[in-house]
């Protein structure tokens, strides 16, 4: 094409920018709108509230969608079925979340008091009060027993794959049996402590660090990996900074690595911590079963809290129904106070921009 | 205490693949030596190969010579972070440290080594590093709050202090300016005129201007092509190779011609 010759100079058409919108309040229409419409089906035929709630959010998405299709453009009703959609996922997500939490309170909250945190459940004559001190003793001391035997390991191993392996035939092994690991299930880690500890101590060696070392190989593989992400994440111009200072690789690996990928291996930690603190199948096989309360982990059976509320369950009156309820509760709010407990930490060891 | 550096029939590998091949030249003692050429063709690569951050790269070698003041840096006993010691430093991205003060980053070399010092010895130090920076009037009242907090050229200079807190006898520059914008460039090109009278600098750059400003000497790297190593086409001193290049292919670069 030459440039002589002048261009056609017809007013191009001006495109719009605009097009026609539905009022802001027009979900909240629709949503009335339905619940109202999808409520004669309880009243008229005597379906349920779930059914009411389904009902209503179909109605809802097809309806807002039509809506939209007729006024707006195509893409605005495919926008806002989507958001619908995803939406209506959230919500269901959180039904079990909420729902869960719901009943352990309201079921639990009446039976925590002080005699159930500080009595264990051993008694002598049927009117003295129990509680579950002893259970709450023994998850502390295995939890904290599995966290010393796997914090160290995890993270040396980390360690390793991350800053000497680098991609090297036996990191690769180590990286492949971690994920092995992770997938074992915690009956087959508890079986593995039992048949140690009976190979190495005899038959019938119950005690707390059976525990400690069934839930040590479950947890190892969770520190493992979380600490695995952290220090791939340190940036390596930090690395060069600090060989270039002329520091040797184990105190850039001590003093930048670490203490830059601090804040997330603590949270990493915490979170593996409170993965283990509700295991029950392995610490029935090994730490066993009692009523009173023991702290030394080294001798004698010791029990944990879903150790007791399975046992409870298992008795079958209303009075041990409670005591598994309290249980619970007390177990749900151990896990969360180490979630926040993580998220402080993180951080607080978090690198600071200073802005 | 500036060091002169001999390089002789250096080779430079990434596992298989040659990435610089038989460069020879002769850096001399408190001067700046810049290297010039189009990307890729090793020069950062060689920079790094003398202070022995090369081969912190898996698979990365070197063969031939690398003679520090009539010590050879690949010698079979030769320890990398001994040499690294002496010879400092400073990359192309700013890369404060994220954990710590303007002042830990200015001591960072210190600390990290676990070298014990008084507390007025290291006010000392964290002073005269900043200030030979110029860096000390813009921080000198925020010394406790967090490097990252800097801009970017003022994070870059906060590099070169720590790097100079270590009192090295050499300092490599990564293309140090190329992050930066023209103010701080300006001022990181101040510094290394007057670093020049304490240290031997070795500057990788990509601005030919930077180059003819600062350095007395200019090293220009080439490809013969793509996927071949690169090489040292010409070592002059800056006047020669901005005014009369021995090389027709020097002569091509810096006027523009081609790269």
């Amino acid at each position: 094409m030459s440039l002589d010759t002048a261009p056609d100079l017809a007013p191009a058409p001006t495109i719009p920018l605009t097009h026609a919108r539905l009022p802001r309040w027009a979900p909240a229409l629709v949503a009335v709108v339905t619940i109202a419409a999808a409520g004669l089906l309880p009243l008229l035929l005597g379906w349920g509230f779930v059914a009411w709630v389904l009902v209503s959010v179909v109605l809802f998405i097809a309806g807002l969608t039509i809506w939209s299709a007729v006024v707006e453009t195509r893409r605005s009703a495919i926008d806002r079925m989507v958001t619908s959609l995803v939406w209506t996922a959230f919500g269901i997500a959180l039904v079990p979340l909420v729902s869960l939490l719901w009943t352990v309170i309201s079921k639990g909250a009446p039976h925590v008091n002080g005699t159930f945190l500080t009595f264990s459940a051993f008694r002598t004559s049927l009117d003295q009060p129990i509680g579950i001190y002893h259970a709450i003793i023994g998850t502390l001391v295995i939890t904290i027993c599995a966290a010393v035997i796997s914090v160290p390991t995890g993270i040396f191993a980390a360690i390793y794959l991350v800053e000497y392996g680098k991609g090297n035939k036996l990191a690769r092994g180590i990286t492949f049996l971690v994920d092995v690991m992770t997938g074992i299930p915690s009956i087959v880690a508890g079986l593995f402590a039992f048949s140690m500890f009976t190979a190495f101590f005899g038959a019938g060696y119950r005690a707390g660090i059976g525990g400690a070392v069934a839930l040590s190989l479950l947890m190892i593989p969770i520190v493992v990996r979380s600490t695995e992400e952290m220090l791939r994440l340190v940036p390596n111009d930090l690395r060069e900074a600090a060989y270039a200072l002329g520091t040797p690789k184990w105190r850039t690996i001590t003093k930048v690595v670490l203490r830059t990928s601090l804040g997330g291996i603590i949270t990493g930690v915490t979170l593996a911590t409170a993965r283990i603190i509700g295991e029950t199948a392995p610490l029935l096989l090994i730490a066993g079963l009692t009523t009173r309360t023991n702290t030394n982990p080294f001798d004698g059976f010791m029990t944990t809290v879903p150790v007791f509320i399975y046992s409870q369950f298992a008795k079958g009156t209303k009075a041990d129904f409670d005591l598994a309820w309290g249980a619970a509760l007390v177990l749900v709010v151990i896990v969360l106070l180490l979630n926040i407990a993580a998220r402080v930490i993180g951080k607080i060891f978090a690198p600071k921009t200073g802005r | 205490m500036a060091k002169s550096i001999d390089v002789s029939d250096l080779n430079i590998y990434y596992g298989d693949f040659m990435a610089v091949e038989g460069v020879n030249m002769t850096i001399k003692a408190k001067s700046v030596t810049a290297f010039i050429g189009p990307s890729g063709c090793g020069k950062s690569t060689f920079l790094r190969s003398l202070n022995r951050m090369h081969e912190v790269i898996p698979g990365a070698r070197v063969e031939g010579k690398v003679m520090v003041d009539g010590q050879s840096l690949y010698g079979a006993n030769v320890d990398p972070v001994a040499v690294r010691r002496q010879i400092g430093m400073v990359f192309q991205r700013p890369n404060p440290f994220p954990t710590m003060s303007i002042y830990e980053n200015v001591l960072a070399g210190n600390r990290l080594n676990a070298k014990k010092m008084k507390k007025n010895v290291a006010d000392e130090i964290v002073e005269r590093s900043l200030k030979g920076a110029n860096l000390w009037n813009e921080v000198k009242d925020r010394l406790g709050r967090p490097g990252l907090g800097l801009s970017g050229g003022q994070q870059q200079r906060l590099c070169i202090a720590r790097a100079i807190a270590v009192e090295p006898e050499v300092l490599l520059m990564d293309e140090p300016c190329s992050a930066l914008d023209p103010i701080s460039t300006s001022a990181v090109e101040d510094l290394i005129h007057e670093l020049k009278s304490e240290y031997t600098i070795v500057i990788v750059t990509h601005n030919m201007q930077q180059a003819a400003r600062v350095s007395d000497e200019t090293g220009f790297f080439n490809l013969k092509a793509a996927g071949q190593p690169g090489h040292l086409v010409e070592f002059n001193s800056t006047q020669k190779m901005f005014a009369n290049p021995d090389n027709p292919d020097t002569e091509a670069y810096i006027s523009g011609r081609f790269g």
